[in-house]
């Protein structure tokens, strides 16, 4: 019989993902830290005109792209004369399972049906569970996902709960945890189990989906305005949507565009802390993953993640779960459009940003999410208060995640704090040079060290100081 | 309450008992069990809190204690957010008083 114990299964990793992800990723090596990444995308993933054709068969993608007059004008009425960019939503509610996510679905969906696999598993408590469990019924797959959803009360997070809720309704098998990080443990075995498709967040797949949003942004801007973006705001939590809507971007010609992640802040609290878990108004799109994520990309479920947003990132700002409140309900107050709340993190960041460009920029929210019971601002808010977080308005500078939230007394201060990219490059650093095989030599070798450069963006010079700085010198 | 065969149920297992935990978890995490809920048709008639065994929606066979008999979804809109009530009000007057479009 198979041993279980949880460092057992752990022990197994690489063999049940080898068989679960279909691909062998030790091809992709080069030695040391460092490995070919755009050969890994090329390889395993598909072309964008591929992937237009794959989301085209499930009526994924080709989502409008919405202005928000109301919006701009507000942030114009905080701004200097002449500032206050033209703020565009890309409305990715209107997908099939009503998120962008559907995008990242299709893909590993095909991918799993043409090699095929009976079904597909995902490990997520996000929009993807469902998008993942629409698409595999139209590539008629079985579907199993793994959620952490519970408290050790078995109270569990009302977004969630809805999430759950949607993929039972597309008839997935939902697995639903107590808090922790050995979920990994059990999507391992549950992947052994059944030998179906890992269909994790990281894999080219999941990146290559979203490839087609940053190209229909560029091209609907166009179409409209003869020219691309001046700048993209993003939800970062996992970096796969950063990282595939820039690849989008760049393939179609807007490579001067500039790359805004946005975070919401739940600085001091422990993403695997049962007490902390029920005291987070946001379940995805925060710091607890965005930071963690963006500095260290292989931490994910797969040998390397396809998600690595320093390779992209021009500018990384947070802001708090009230300001993220605030622009939902104006949202649908002055937009007409009910969305998120969770999706509009990077809405938020935008908002304030815009006020810094000038009136004749464009910025460009790259989604929306649906909205739902348990997904809405009024349960959201109703479930932080049954748990003791206390609810007023205020100054926003006043928030501590998990002990209030403060709805921004006035629009003016809804405003973004940037998080330090030299500091976020020297903490890759650090977790690269941590994690690079034992036996390497002493010194980098060209091969890592221009591997390096191209995972934080930087010139040789650029990184160079930057190593001094991780090093501690 | 007996609980016939062909209901659609949930049932409760424990994972990982608090010492089989992952090392690196905090420790109010490591001292309760890791457990998980999942749901499917009830095998056999049963009593909740027996070892029962169930076929989920996608046809696996799955053992676990009984905990209900077709659970609700509990979650819903809760109550209104007087803290937000004005805000599109206020957005609205931010714009008439600025006079910009």
């Amino acid at each position: 019989m198979r041993d279980n114990s949880y460092a057992a299964v752990m022990a197994r990793r690489n063999e049940i993902m080898k068989r679960a992800l279909g691909l062998d990723y030790g091809e992709f090596e080069l030695g040391g830290l460092a490995f070919d990444y755009e050969r890994m995308m090329e390889k395993a993933g598909y072309s964008l005109e591929e992937v237009r054709a794959i989301q085209k068969e499930t009526n994924v993608g080709d989502t409008p792209l919405i202005e928000l007059k109301n919006l701009t004008a507000a942030a114009r009425a905080l701004s200097e004369p002449g500032k206050g960019a033209r703020i565009f939503i890309k409305d990715e509610a209107a997908n099939p399972s009503g998120s962008f996510k559907d995008r990242r679905a299709a893909v590993s969906c095909y991918f799993a049906q043409h090699h095929g696999y009976k079904g597909v598993v995902a490990a997520t408590s996000g929009n993807y569970g469902a998008a993942v469990a629409s698409q595999a019924n139209m590539r008629n797959l079985k579907s199993i996902i793994v959620q952490e959803l519970f408290d050790s009360r078995g109270i569990g997070q009302p977004e969630i709960l809805e999430k759950g809720r949607k993929c039972e309704a597309y008839g997935a098998e939902v697995l639903q945890l107590t808090v922790g990080p050995e979920l990994f443990y059990t999507f391992l075995r549950v992947l052994e189990e059944t030998g179906f498709f890992n269909a994790s967040l990281y894999t080219p797949f999941g990146i290559a989906g979203i490839e087609t949003l940053g190209a229909e942004i560029v091209a609907q801007v166009q179409a409209r305005f003869g020219r691309n973006p001046d700048a993209v705001v993003i939800t970062n939590a996992g970096g796969g949507n950063l990282t595939g809507t820039a690849r989008g971007l760049i393939k179609a010609g807007a490579a001067e565009t500039k790359v805004i992640g946005a975070s919401v802040d739940l600085s001091g609290l422990h993403m695997a802390s049962d007490r902390d878990f029920n005291r987070k108004s946001f379940t995805t799109g925060h710091t607890g993953f965005g930071v963690p994520f963006t500095t260290w990309p292989d931490r994910a479920d797969v040998p390397r993640n396809a998600a690595r947003p320093l390779r992209y990132m021009d500018r990384y700002v947070t802001i708090t779960q009230g300001e993220v409140f605030a622009i939902t309900e104006a949202l649908a107050a002055l937009e007409g459009l009910e969305r998120g709340p969770a999706g509009n993190t990077s809405l938020t960041a935008a908002f304030a940003i815009a006020r810094e460009m000038p009136e004749d920029a464009i910025i460009v929210v790259q989604e929306t999410e649906y909205t739902g019971a348990g997904k809405h601002v009024t349960a959201q808010l109703t479930f932080a208060r049954e748990n003791g977080i206390e609810v007023r308005r205020g100054d926003p500078a006043e928030q501590v995640p998990g002990k209030n939230i403060i709805i921004p007394r006035d629009p003016s201060m809804i405003r973004p704090k940037d998080l330090s990219m030299r500091d976020l490059k020297a903490s890759y650093l650090r977790n690269a040079l941590k994690n690079r095989p034992a036996g390497s030599p002493e010194a980098l070798t060209e091969v890592e060290t221009a591997f390096l450069a191209d995972e934080i963006k930087e010139t040789r010079e650029g990184l160079k100081e930057l190593l001094a700085l991780a090093r501690g010198c | 309450m007996k609980v016939p065969k062909g209901s659609w149920v949930q049932i409760e297992q424990v994972v990982l008992r608090p010492e089989e935990r992952a090392p690196q978890v905090p420790e109010d995490t490591k001292a309760v069990p890791l457990k998980l809920w999942v749901k499917g048709t009830l095998l056999e008639d049963a009593f909740v809190g027996e070892t029962v065994e169930i076929e989920t929606a996608i046809g696996r066979r799955l053992t676990g204690k009984l905990v209900a008999e077709n659970p609700p979804y509990i979650h819903g809109f809760g109550r209104p957010v007087p803290e937000l009530l004005s805000v599109g009000k206020e957005f609205r007057e931010l714009i008439e008083r600025s006079g910009r479009r």
